[in-house]
């Protein structure tokens, strides 16, 4: 036997479930065996109490696999030396179950095992005790266990336990109708006195309104005056008046003790792993839930549970105004959809008309689909709700208010993770994020919760930028600079989000009118200024943060991806606008030494060179002065960029206009020669391509070629289209 | 024409409405937006204020309910408006209410709606406790127990009572559309359990929102300078502040009583604009008795932190608490009750 008992691991873990397939077959056969075997255990129980021989392991399924077998199997024909074996497979079911759980195979087994009294009531304690499930246990593994009761093989001791543990999982038993039609033998059982409690606390959780009988109610009535007001005979007794209110006349004393004495004491720590377990993601549309479906519970009196509210449908509003529904109320088919039942975007279209709102309308953040609902409603007071409820909780939560713990903070920033992501669902900001950044903002460290904080400042609504620079983008200017790199990078990143944000809002409305009347106009022209202050106010950041920082490239990095969004806004969102970069960082980026840094500046001169293209196209095109058509300053100021930059790259006579330097100075430098040093070939972020490009001894007529070879893609572009050329330099 | 990809279409939609929405300034959010922009981007508090009048009370109040409201010790909190809130539903709210108490204080148990327990719920609208007209009619709930013996005369103790009142709330009356009932400030007496179910119920059945409201020490200065001001017939407490020094191990406080009658005289000689204060005469008032204690405990009283305030008119705790003693200024002090509570919610 012991050779087979060794079988490795594929093989056995075949072998147990196909066995615990054909129990039930089985066992009848069996039985016999076990019955002697039972009694040798019962004595080796006595003389050898159960001791830790040190060889706890958690190998895992291996040796629970085998563990299992052998108590389902083997143990029946073992001899002598059983109890060492018997001791570690014990042990090895313990630590797994303890550990992990057990798959509902595994209890089927050892439940049926442990009820069968094959082992001694100490045995059956020890399995009865780590019957934990990993996640679920099935039905049919109760019912069987329940039928072992009737056949009288285990201890009083043994059947008060199962009741216990009955109890204590009751809730990850995956069904319980078929244990419900055992309802008439749970209450008989409650004859026996040391069995009673328990089994009322099942019947307590089992009952449905048809387990209400009269003859029940009566049995009831007899033991609560056989045994006297036991509260657990109490408790059954109110809840079967709860259902039958008129089967029961006598009146219970309304008691605020608890009336089962804790079932669940042996098995708390578990309980609460298999719930962590089971909380994984709902298995409904997973896509769409936003957020963590419940948020593990925090000891706070108020709003109990979590911070955002429970979904919950506001039916007890209703009924206040209703007074009293009527049969018909009930059956007419106008009847609102509840919010339980919403499960699926195709329900939510057939039901939007009907659609029972929440009671609390913060629970919309974890529901993208009332989120749906949320972004097409009309109803301004469902707007309110949200605004005064977000507010207040952002305010009471917010860590940097008050003096909070660790714990606490992390929950805060869990929170703010919802909103975002409801933001981002909705692409749209909510008008209590905004208020809260206004208050807090002055307050915030620039440290606590930033990556979240930043993201807020994203989803600002779009309005006056010169109303709001005061409330909130001059303490962002103040934390910017005195800030390390890394968060003048953020910050930067940030506020490009929130331009594109803003822009998509902008010209989604454009679409939506296509034909302009005069008040919206001068509307559109108000919000091209808006824009067009918040690219300045980050201008005036990046000229600051380069000289700060020494011209970093990380950092020019950030601000050149900040124009790559702003030289586009005219052909990307069709909106009438281009602002061109400060001198400060196009001279910066166009001395860089770094080729990125380069190959970025081109790219966005050849956008800017686009945009103002199509716009003075479009301009001709009209014929019309409309108040968009771009100053010629505009104009001016790139033809002045893009003169220096071909003067630079290409045609080697550098900063020709505008400026003067001494010749002295550059003798004094030992730069006299300059004109040369920064065309495509001897730019300080070219050199190394120059230089690797002689090494390969090719001809200068396929320099270009080379560099746009190595991925400088920017100033391919730019060189296509802004430099006519015949030939080579 | 798009060259770029939104997630969606709706939000084009919402956006559009929201830029009309913005220039147009009409809906009630927009509103709430620009008085919460106004109010952080000046000083948050108007530099003057009223000087309580006497008896404001409306003329239908009922004297009984309002003394039961002086003299206790009311912890403050703010609370958002009440959606769907009705007047004509108060006794089915105290039987929704009393279900509820009796479902969270036997939590797991399933309890009918009606009789059988022995805690009762009270609504009742206090009457005249309005500061103008548009105010929302203050109410008032309780809950009740039953004494234990059923054979003794089945009397009703008050276990835990909380009141909602509006006084003066203009201000945020105009940023709510008609749905909400505005009743800014909440004032509860008895176990903070009682407080924590009662306040539960309101947030899941009108959607509103409670917080705790403090007063700070600025508050608290704004106070001690209009209770003293105000006229009173006969004083029946000190004046009297309390300062905390924040020192290890403990914190020390500073008590400083002074007789009400003087302190009425250091105010009148301070005080300038009839029927008014302003920030001027608060910061002038407190330097006074500022620069008083110096000369005799050479101790900066500026450099401490005002935690109470008490006057024959009420006092006051940092923490949200606050006692009102003085039948006459009850409206006056709530008024800035309110006030505070609105600020808080804005």
């Amino acid at each position: 036997m012991s050779s087979q008992k060794r079988v490795k691991d594929s093989q056995a873990q075949k072998r147990t479930s196909k066995v615990s397939d054909s129990y039930q077959t089985n066992l009848a056969g069996e039985e016999k065996e076990d019955l002697d075997d039972s009694k040798h255990n019962l004595n080796d129980e006595q003389d050898n109490p159960p001791e830790d021989y040190g060889h706890a392991d958690d190998q895992g399924e291996d040796a629970l696999q085998i563990a299992v077998r052998y108590f389902e199997k083997d143990s029946a024909k073992t001899s002598q030396s059983k109890d060492k074996i018997l001791e570690e497979h014990l042990k090895t079911v313990e630590n797994v179950a303890w550990k992990n759980g057990l798959a509902p195979e595994e209890i089927d087994v050892l439940l049926n095992v442990a009820l069968n009294g094959k082992f001694g009531s100490a045995v059956n304690t020890r399995i009865l005790k780590c019957m934990i499930p990993t996640t679920l246990i099935a039905e049919d593994s109760v019912v069987k266990a329940v039928s072992w009761l009737c056949v009288g093989k285990c201890s009083g001791s043994t059947k008060v336990l199962f009741y216990r543990w009955l109890v204590a999982m009751f809730d990850f038993i995956d069904h319980k109708d078929q244990i419900n039609l055992l309802y008439g033998f749970f209450f008989a059982s409650l004859q026996d006195d040391a069995l009673c409690p328990y089994v009322c606390h099942l019947l307590y959780l089992l009952t449905k309104k048809e387990n209400v009988k009269p003859f029940r109610v009566r049995k009831l009535l007899d033991l609560q005056a056989k045994m006297g007001m036991q509260p657990h005979l109490q408790a059954l007794l109110s809840l079967y008046k709860f259902f039958a209110p008129t089967l029961i006349s006598v009146t219970l004393p309304a008691r605020r003790k608890i009336y089962f004495k804790n079932s669940e004491n042996l098995w708390k720590a578990a309980l609460f792993a298999v719930r962590q377990r089971n909380q994984g993601p709902p298995p409904e549309p997973l896509k769409l839930m936003l957020g963590p479906g419940q948020v593990r519970p925090v000891k706070r009196k108020w709003n109990s549970y979590s911070v955002i509210p429970v979904l919950n449908s506001s039916s007890c509003i209703k009924e206040c105004g209703k007074k009293e529904r009527t049969l018909s109320d009930y059956l007419s088919s106008n009847e609102s959809f509840p919010l339980e039942q919403l499960k699926s975007f195709p329900q939510l279209l057939q039901n939007i008309h009907c659609l029972e709102l929440p009671s609390q309308m913060g629970a919309v953040l974890n529901n993208s689909l009332l989120l749906h609902y949320l972004n097409c409603v009309k109803d301004e007071s469902i707007l309110l709700r949200l605004y005064h409820w977000l507010s207040q909780t952002l305010q009471e939560e917010c860590i940097w208010y008050k003096m909070n713990n660790y714990e606490h903070g992390k929950q805060f920033t869990n929170f703010l993770d919802t909103i975002i992501r409801a933001q981002c669902f909705l692409q749209e900001g909510f008008y209590s994020c905004e208020t809260f950044l206004y208050k807090s903002l002055p307050l915030w460290d620039g440290f606590c919760c930033r990556s979240q904080f930043l993201q807020l400042v994203t989803w600002i609504p779009f309005s006056s930028f010169s109303e709001m620079k005061p409330l909130l983008f001059d303490h962002l200017a103040q934390l910017f600079f005195t800030s390390t790199i890394y968060f003048k990078c953020s910050v930067l990143q940030c506020l490009k989000e929130l331009l594109q944000n803003w822009l998509l809002w902008l010209s989604a409305d454009i679409h939506m009118k296509p034909v302009m009347n005069s008040p919206l106009e001068t509307t559109l022209g108000g919000s091209m200024n808006s824009v067009s202050e918040l690219i300045h106010y980050v201008g005036e950041l990046s000229i600051t943060a380069v000289r700060l920082e020494n011209n970093s490239t990380f950092l020019l990095h950030f601000i050149l991806d900040f124009y790559e969004k702003v030289c586009d806004i005219y052909i990307n969102y069709n909106l009438p606008l281009v602002v061109l970069f400060p001198p400060g960082i196009f001279y910066s980026a166009l001395l860089s030494l770094d080729s990125s840094i380069l190959n970025q500046l081109c790219y966005i001169m050849h956008r800017y060179r686009n945009n103002l293209t199509a716009a003075k196209k479009n301009e001709l095109v009209q014929k019309t002065k409309s108040e968009f058509n771009f100053s010629s300053k505009t104009y001016q100021e790139f033809n002045h960029y893009l003169t220096a930059m071909v003067g630079c790259l290409w045609t080697s006579k550098p900063f020709q206009k505008g400026l003067y330097i001494d010749p002295e100075v550059l003798e004094k430098a030992g730069i006299a020669e300059y004109k040369n040093s920064l065309n495509v070939v001897h730019h300080p972020a070219l050199l190394s391509y120059a230089v690797s490009f002689l090494l390969q001894g090719k001809k200068w007529n396929w320099y270009l070629d080379y560099l746009f070879s190595e991925g400088l893609q920017g100033l391919k572009l730019f060189i296509r289209s802004s430099i006519h050329h015949s030939s080579v330099p | 024409m798009d060259s770029y990809d939104t997630p969606g279409s709706t939000p084009r939609h919402s956006a559009s409405s929201r830029l009309k929405d913005y220039f147009i300034g009409a809906t009630p959010l927009q509103k709430r937006l620009e008085s919460v922009r106004k109010q952080t981007s000046f000083i948050p508090t108007p530099p003057r204020r009223k000087i309580p009048q006497c008896s404001q009370l409306q003329e239908d109040n009922d004297p009984q309910k309002v003394a039961f409201l002086l003299h206790k010790q009311w912890t403050l909190y703010s609370l958002t408006p009440l959606y769907k809130f009705s007047y004509t539903n108060l006794k089915e709210y105290s039987r929704l209410l009393s279900a509820f108490i009796a479902a969270e204080k036997q939590k797991g148990l399933a309890v009918e709606v009606g009789e059988d327990f022995n805690i009762k719920v009270t609504f009742s609208t206090l009457l005249g406790m309005k500061g103008t007209q548009r105010d929302s009619e203050a109410f008032l709930v309780q809950i009740l127990s039953r004494s234990q013996l059923p054979s003794e005369n089945r009397e009703l103790k008050v276990l835990w009572t909380g009141w909602f009142c509006c006084i003066f709330g203009d201000s945020l009356l105009e940023t709510v559309s008609e749905d909400f009932t505005c009743v800014p400030l909440f004032l509860a007496n008895g176990a903070e359990t009682n407080t924590a179910i009662v306040g539960t119920w309101f947030q899941k059945t009108f959607d509103c929102y409670f917080s705790p409201l403090a007063i700070n020490a600025f508050n608290l200065s704004w106070m001690a300078a209009m209770w003293t001001a105000c006229k009173m017939d006969q004083y029946m407490a000190a004046t009297e502040f309390l300062w905390s020094v924040p020192c290890s191990p403990q914190s020390l406080d500073i008590s400083y009583a002074i007789h009400p009658e003087d302190a009425k005289a250091l105010w009148d000689s301070v005080h300038k604009t009839p029927g008014e204060v302003t920030q001027e005469e608060v910061d002038l008032f407190m330097d006074c008795l500022y620069s008083h204690f110096h000369r005799h405990f050479k101790i900066h009283l500026s450099a401490t932190r005002l935690v109470r305030v008490s006057t024959s008119v009420a006092s006051a705790h940092t923490d949200g608490k606050i006692k009102i003693l003085c039948h006459k200024y009850l409206i006056g002090v709530l008024a800035y009750l309110t006030e505070l509570a609105i600020f808080q919610i804005d």
